[in-house]
């Protein structure tokens, strides 16, 4: 991946508690994970929130194991092989990789308009991942998202009406944001983005009638 | 605006729903029988070093210890989570093992060995009982690449102290919501609901102490 030192949009201290106490659906999960991948500042912050949840397990009172419960651990133990993850190298930041492969030229994108393609990725139903690939200089189709929305960026870079997004760097919406991102100029920009309610992209329906409704 | 955020919604998880109800009376019960909190003043034992004897010579013993100390712990985590006892059990017992094995990972100048097991028994949490996937950054493991530098051991080991610290001086409502945002018995929603945001509330000294953890793991 690039130098990712530049990154100017982090995610908040509400994602990374969220993160770290394991409430989030996971579809944020995947996005906070694929950012901490790439942001030195937040995995601190996320250890930081995970030491709170050390405190207080060393302050849980104790549930009572059953009497042979360490002999059975003991021999689950013996039974079982230490497990060594491998680490494969790969374009796509690790955690994302576990969802669409290593590379980037794999994936099998569908068009939703204007040029804008995505894919949908298998998680749990409680919220929605998907990436988005926007070709330079095209904006993604008007949609109206009813919950969160979290945006983070892969490859290349977009703009809205809020600020530019470059690769690492993570946008969160609700649903009063209205907003029209689109693709630097001179490259094609691929975003991970979560929500938390359907999206409702519509490419063949006019964009004036989009407004109109309010949709 | 997390409205979607509850848990066990998850489809595939039915067999779980089925006894959610039945847990969650439970829990009410085993938490008015027993307060959650235990009062303690003097420094807790860190537990580094019978992890490290885990690790280097399979030493029963030092697991035993451990296993005393955190199983417990972890299976009250778990009911409180919704899960019943006899799959706190069991879920706990597998977190022991994954201590076991992945105590070559841990690394005493990143977490306490609290947090460590706290994040194993949280990632056991989500994917035995939510039956979800739990995406983490690779890099992120725990895996020391040389040996850890006593300095930073012990530094880790004073902030991680001044954020129990902190923490113990919380109001009752604040930590009681830290618990039950940790240990899940409020969903994301709720806690947003309720507060905002706990952290946003949450006195200064916390946020400190958060803070100076921040500074020392970059």
């Amino acid at each position: 991946m690039n130098d990712m030192n530049d990154i100017k949009h982090h995610l908040n201290d509400q994602l990374l508690l969220g993160y770290s106490a394991g409430v989030l659906p996971e579809a944020f999960n995947l996005i906070v994970a694929t950012h901490l991948e790439m942001c030195d500042e937040c995995r601190a912050a996320s250890h930081a929130f995970d030491s709170v949840g050390g405190v207080l397990l060393d302050d849980l009172a104790k549930a009572e194991m059953s009497n042979d419960a360490l002999s059975k651990t003991l021999d689950l133990v013996a039974n079982t092989r230490q497990i060594h993850k491998t680490e494969v190298d790969s374009e796509i930041p690790n955690p994302l990789a576990a969802y669409v492969g290593s590379s980037l030229a794999d994936i099998k994108w569908r068009p939703i308009g204007m040029g804008v393609r995505q894919v949908v990725l298998k998680t749990s139903k409680s919220a929605t991942a998907r990436l988005l690939y926007i070709p330079a200089g095209s904006v993604v189709p008007d949609h109206g998202h009813r919950g969160t929305e979290l945006t983070l960026v892969l490859k290349g870079a977009f703009s809205d009406e809020t600020a530019r997004f470059a690769v690492g760097d993570v946008e969160m919406a609700d649903q009063n944001l209205e907003h029209t991102p689109m693709a630097d100029i001179n490259e094609d920009c691929i975003c991970l983005t979560a929500t938390d309610a359907p999206l409702r992209f519509n490419s063949w329906f006019p964009r004036l009638a989009q407004r109109f409704l309010k949709i | 605006m997390y409205k979607n955020f509850e848990r066990y919604q998850e489809p595939g998880a039915s067999s779980i729903r089925l006894t959610y109800a039945d847990d969650r009376e439970l829990l009410r019960f085993n938490q008015k029988a027993t307060p959650p909190a235990v009062k303690r003043t003097k420094p807790l034992k860190n537990w580094v070093t019978q992890l490290q004897q885990v690790q280097k010579s399979q030493d029963q013993t030092a697991f035993e210890e451990l296993f005393n100390y955190f199983a417990p712990r972890v299976k009250s985590f778990l009911i409180r989570s919704g899960a019943s006892t006899s799959t706190a059990e069991e879920c706990a017992q597998e977190v022991m093992v994954a201590v076991w094995h992945k105590a070559h990972l841990f690394d005493p100048s990143r977490a306490s060995v609290s947090t460590w097991i706290f994040t194993i028994a949280r990632n056991k949490n989500i994917d035995a009982l939510r039956k979800q996937r739990r995406p983490e950054p690779e890099n992120l493991t725990w895996g020391p690449e040389s040996e850890p530098e006593a300095t930073d051991i012990l530094t880790l080991q004073q902030e991680t102290e001044q954020l129990r610290l902190a923490m113990s001086t919380l109001p009752d409502q604040q930590k009681e919501l830290l618990q039950k945002a940790y240990f899940g018995d409020l969903s994301h929603s709720e806690i947003a609901a309720e507060t905002g945001l706990p952290l946003g509330t949450i006195k200064s000294r916390l946020r400190l102490a958060l803070n100076k953890l921040r500074q020392t793991m970059k």
